[in-house]
């Protein structure tokens, strides 16, 4: 089971696995989640704005307030100016973050991301991060990734996935409010130990 | 569009024609195996009536054909894409259809439906019928899997997942199927008018032909190519505007 295939399995994208997916109050999690992919999946015939609330025109609820909710979140992420592009004129990261807007617009508690800021540059990924860490306060976010940086400014508790079928190791718990700054010492520190995790967990899955 | 693009069309026409008045001269060709361009200019400009009552005929089975004929492909690739049994069933006796040219059935089908329009407008329909359904079926089939995924965490219906997801990202497929059609409608109007006919430009040209009329041929012949290319473009023109983001993208491509 790989990463994917655990977001996909949660989402209810995937079936063929025994188990259970369980939230912690017991009630199902249809409609209660929202879904980041890797790619943006934006649709080339929507402007990034029509993108945004893509929801909300797919059950038909477009109105006033998801209008105002939706420039509002396009504001908050940079993107006021480019609402009305389509996104084949857009950059990656502006396409991302209407990608973004879009997930949130969902307003659902729970939040599946897909190593949603891989394919971007550097810098671009930083303040995409300090981007979702900011809107994404509040709600319990499951983000796969394989860049350990991410996992450490972002999360709350950090699983190792290690293995073919993959287990997951002990929780890291890195201290501090995300997102945390890349220049933290204990940061630092910390990627130093989960890059030596990740190294040994390599190790295991090749022997 | 801009100038040149234009231009150039035009340009390659004024040289075949001058080419053509050439081989005219040079061979001393007589007029009843080749009429020079001027002749056929006068044969356009003193038939003129009949040419374009004979038009009208042909038209209206090439507008009849492909309207009926795209209606049917589109429904029939959205019954498909959606009923399995039906996929199942009806994906042989389509490519089967194909199989056998439709040239092959115009004798049949003009015993059936008889000399008047409707067996040219039945010819047109099947010429046009195949290559409709199957690039709109595979347009439907080819959503990009993360739009469907993304419609269901969406909790959307099956309905609005079609209407918003699934049609407009096969609308470029079926621009290509519409566009082939355009270019093959006239095709099958006039070869059914060929087997069997009273009116239009292909009875016409049998007719002038037996008279040794080869001017009045000429510019029967002329009229339909007109006419095809200007159907084509049209057809073109909305093909492009049901799929604007695509233009865009590939304008942006060329500028690079």
């Amino acid at each position: 089971m790989g990463k994917t295939t655990l977001l996909r399995l949660v989402a209810d994208l995937e079936t063929g696995a025994s188990g259970q997916v369980k939230a912690d109050d017991n009630a199902p999690l249809d409609g209660r989640l929202s879904y980041m992919a890797q790619q943006d999946l934006l649709l080339p015939w929507l402007t990034l704005r029509e993108n945004a609330n893509l929801g909300a025109r797919l059950r038909g609820t477009v109105s006033a307030d998801v209008a105002a909710k939706t420039d509002a979140l396009l504001d908050r992420a940079g993107l006021s100016a480019a609402a009305d592009l389509l996104p084949a004129v857009c950059s990656g990261g502006m396409r991302q973050r209407a990608a973004l807007v879009r997930t949130l617009m969902e307003n659902r508690p729970v939040v599946l991301m897909d190593e949603p800021f891989s394919a971007l540059d550097a810098i671009t990924r930083l303040q995409l991060q300090d981007v979702a860490a900011e809107l994404l306060r509040g709600r319990t976010v499951l983000l796969v990734t394989h860049d350990p940086l991410e996992a450490l400014r972002l999360g709350h508790r950090i699983h190792v996935m290690t293995g073919r079928p993959a287990r997951f190791g002990d929780a890291i718990v890195p201290v501090g409010p995300t997102p945390r700054q890349v220049s933290d010492p204990r940061l630092v520190k910390l990627q130093a130990e989960l890059l030596s995790q990740l190294a040994n967990a390599a190790r295991e899955t090749a022997a | 569009m801009n100038a040149a693009s234009l231009i150039r069309p035009l340009v390659v026409f004024a040289g075949l024609v001058v080419v053509w008045q050439l081989v005219v001269l040079v061979t001393a060709v007589p007029p009843y195996i080749l009429p020079g361009p001027a002749s056929v200019v006068d044969a356009f400009g003193g038939r003129f009536d009949t040419l374009m009552s004979n038009a009208g005929v042909t038209l209206i089975e090439i507008l009849a054909g492909f309207v009926i004929g795209t209606t049917v492909g589109m429904a029939s690739a959205l019954i498909m894409t959606y009923f399995r049994p039906a996929r199942l069933w009806l994906m042989p006796v389509l490519v089967v259809s194909q199989a056998i040219p439709v040239f092959a059935l115009a004798p049949i089908l003009t015993l059936w439906l008889g000399y008047g329009m409707e067996s040219k407008i039945a010819m047109a329909v099947l010429i046009i019928y195949f290559p409709v359904t199957a690039a709109f079926h595979d347009g439907l089939r080819r959503t990009d899997p993360g739009w469907v995924d993304l419609a269901r965490v969406m909790n959307a219906t099956r309905r609005s997942e079609l209407l918003r997801i699934r049609l407009p990202a096969a609308l470029p497929a079926l621009g290509s199927g519409l566009r082939v059609a355009a270019a093959v409608a006239p095709i099958g109007a006039v070869v059914g008018e060929w087997v069997g006919s009273s009116a239009g430009l292909g009875y016409l040209m049998l007719h002038a032909n037996a008279r040794v009329q080869i001017d009045l041929m000429f510019a029967a012949l002329f009229t339909l190519a007109v006419m095809a290319c200007g159907f084509y473009f049209a057809i073109d023109a909305i093909a492009r505007r049901l799929a604007p983001w695509q233009t865009e993208i590939s304008i942006e491509k060329e500028d690079r």
